[in-house]
């Protein structure tokens, strides 16, 4: 898209708040060697955010927003939930539209794009919880890989329905007791990441966000096969810290923890989406 | 019309000539066909530069969205696939939409249902789809017959609603459709009308325009709302953050936003009024007492009435046809039933909810008595001869 539209008119700029101004003057858009390392040094995309103080959630939608290569012409379709309080902070151009069916949403948009501007590159991402993901919204999920839309999807996985007072999930561990499984949940934690690989999706990756690199590594190659070939699935782990008994600055401490068991780093890569990685890796974007 | 003699020629994506939408709908040479409802929807999407559509198999509207896909194949259509389900299928087209295409999609019965939650969403998120829904009766029991209770549940989710008689009617209100929601003032979904196999599946004459002519594309900058294409500043449909906090202020935004979008519907009026020659249509007698409001198949069973009325019994009636349900033609009508005394609401569901409208909107303005009947549903036809005696009964009765 044109850069103009980040622009601020002259002789408005000195009535303009301070943020818009950095946007314009210390953004890393244009840039796909952009990461997270940018992130104490220029203007980030996303600001005063309104999550709980601490909330691993609002550490991955800052790795994420520093980590995608091409900003400036990309969507993110959110869903209803914690991340859903998010988006109004976020300088990019977001849809929310029901609860569940952000992969529906997604496919049509990233449809149209490519009729409507076949020889630009505009990327759709979707970023939406585990409920929204893998239980109302498991049907448009997986339909979307079966198609082959070329979208990342990004789950947000805290293993319950945070944002509505801590109901068991689907991601919900077996045996965690959670408002509506008051006897603990009577069935294993969906492995989301297994049906992604087994829906067809080119890149699959599961880990917790205690690495930013990590993140920033994963979301790039999500994004970049996506665009070349075919879906991909990112499956993050973002516990809540409110609704497992956590303090504030202990949410760091719980990932670490989890990345040697359930949440232990995997990457899925299929044998075409490797070419793209090593191809994106050769020009010096990865 | 200026397009025809400007030495400009546009043509759209297709390769069709552009032409202005009064052309198309009023002064293009029109040919006769025989064609079924599904047929004419082929032939009307094939002159509207549609750029997407998203389809889903459901009796009886399935063969309307089969031939969409052929006209996908031949090049008049840019966007097509099938979708997992209605659900699935309205977000899609919302997607569509929201990237700034000119979107089309069908459905019927249990699939209106199963979408549901969208249409408020269509709506809240001002896009102007169209949505050609081929009424049919919704489960349990299941069937797939003719019934049209689901336009009852359709009728407050912010989407403009008008009812096609046939045919002809489905074609001309698809392009006109498109034109007046697509009218910066107005930009919020429409959803077109027709009785499920009454129309879809009957064959009948219907005038058209030639094939190499359509209408202009859809210029998605002069949405009110910023389409999201990355081309224009951010737009955010979740609105600003307070849209989302416990306050009053953002009570007041979302009730505002809602009153919007009715506003929004009330503004399609005067255009309506021209693209559609009016809300509604008159048949029979204008002075006479007994009047027949209804709309699709309902009116064209009660045009039949009125000519048997009158030749059989000597009887003096009338029939308003809605062509528009939201708007709701309430002046016309009021104007339109001055004179009765008997006014039957002749419809195919079982609660009646188009006597309920008639009645909301008349209460203070006519002494007509207001008759909810002949009411048939379930796949049921509605002879003119049970018209017919259902108004001799009544009058007989008194």
């Amino acid at each position: 898209m044109s850069f103009k539209v980040y622009q601020i008119n002259p002789e408005l700029k000195d009535v303009m708040p301070q943020e818009i101004i950095d946007l314009e003057e210390k953004s890393t858009l244009n840039n796909p060697k952009r990461g997270v390392m940018d992130l104490p040094f220029y203007k980030e995309l996303i600001e005063e955010h309104s999550l709980c103080a601490g909330c691993p959630e609002a550490a991955a939608l800052r790795y994420i927003m520093a980590s995608l290569p091409n900003p400036e012409d990309t969507i993110i379709v959110n869903s209803t939930g914690c991340t859903s309080l998010v988006f109004p902070h976020i300088a990019m151009h977001t849809v929310h539209s029901l609860f569940g069916n952000q992969n529906a949403v997604a496919s049509g948009i990233k449809r149209v794009l490519e009729y409507r501007y076949p020889d630009r590159v505009k990327d759709v991402v979707v970023l939406a919880g585990d409920g929204a993901t893998v239980d109302i919204g498991l049907d448009c999920t997986l339909q979307s890989f079966f198609r082959q839309e070329k979208i990342t999807t990004i789950c947000f996985d805290n293993e319950v329905y945070a944002n509505t007072g801590g109901q068991e999930s689907g991601m919900t561990p077996k045996g965690h007791v959670f408002k509506m499984a008051p006897k603990g949940k009577q069935f294993e934690k969906v492995p989301m990441w297994q049906l992604a690989i087994d829906s067809g999706c080119k890149y699959v990756a599961r880990l917790t966000v205690s690495s930013p690199k990590r993140v920033e590594s994963v979301i790039k190659k999500a994004v970049y096969v996506a665009r070349y070939l075919g879906p991909t699935y990112v499956h993050l782990y973002t516990p809540c810290i409110l609704e497992i008994g956590l303090n504030s600055d202990q949410g760091l401490e719980e990932m670490r923890a989890r990345d040697k068991e359930r949440f232990e780093f995997f990457e899925y890569i299929t044998p075409e989406a490797q070419e793209v990685i090593d191809r994106v890796k050769a020009e010096g974007l990865l | 019309m200026s397009n025809l003699t400007t030495s400009e020629v546009k043509v759209n994506k297709s390769g069709q000539r552009i032409v202005s939408p009064d052309y198309l709908l009023f002064e293009a040479p029109r040919e006769k066909f025989f064609m079924t409802g599904s047929e004419a929807v082929k032939e009307a999407v094939k002159r509207a530069s549609v750029d997407a559509s998203v389809s889903y198999p459901i009796t009886p509207q399935s063969e309307a969205a089969h031939l969409i896909g052929e006209l996908w194949v031949e090049g008049y259509v840019g966007v097509y696939f099938r979708g997992e389900s209605e659900f699935g299928v309205m977000s899609e087209v919302a997607g569509c939409a929201l990237a700034g295409a000119r979107t089309i999609t069908t459905t019927s019965g249990p699939g209106t249902l199963r979408a549901f939650e969208n249409f408020p969403m269509w709506a809240g998120t001002r896009i102007p789809v169209q949505l050609v829904l081929m009424a049919r009766g919704v489960n349990a029991p299941l069937s797939i017959q003719p019934d049209n209770l689901e336009v009852g549940f359709l009728l407050d989710t912010g989407c403009m609603i008008w009812y096609a008689e046939n045919a002809q009617d489905l074609f001309d209100m698809i392009l006109a459709g498109f034109v007046v929601a697509e009218k910066p003032a107005v930009h919020v979904p429409l959803i077109t009308v027709v009785d499920g196999f009454f129309v879809s599946h009957t064959r009948e004459a219907i005038m058209i325009p030639p094939d190499d002519i359509a209408l202009p594309p859809y210029d998605p900058t002069k949405a009110p709302m910023p389409v999201i294409d990355l081309e224009v500043p951010p737009g955010r449909f979740l609105r600003d953050p307070f849209v989302m906090k416990s306050n009053y202020i953002s009570y007041a935004t979302h009730a505002s936003w809602q009153f919007e979008v009715r506003a929004a519907i009330e503004r399609s009026r005067p255009y309506a009024k021209h693209y559609l020659r009016g809300l509604i249509e008159e048949f029979g007698n204008p002075e006479a007492e007994i009047v027949f409001v209804a709309a699709g198949t309902a009116a064209s069973q009660a045009k039949e009435a009125v000519r048997m009325l009158k030749d059989e019994e000597g009887i003096e009636a009338k029939v308003v046809k809605l062509k528009t349900l939201r708007p709701f033609p309430y002046e016309e009508l009021r104007a339109s039933v001055k004179n009765a005394k008997y006014i039957f609401v002749p419809e195919f569901n079982v609660v009646g909810w188009m006597e309920r409208e008639i009645t909301k909107w008349l209460y203070g303005y006519s002494n007509a008595k207001i008759i909810g009947a002949p009411r048939v549903a379930g796949g049921m036809t509605m002879p003119a001869e049970v018209i017919v005696k259902e108004v001799l009964n009544y009058i007989k009765v008194r």
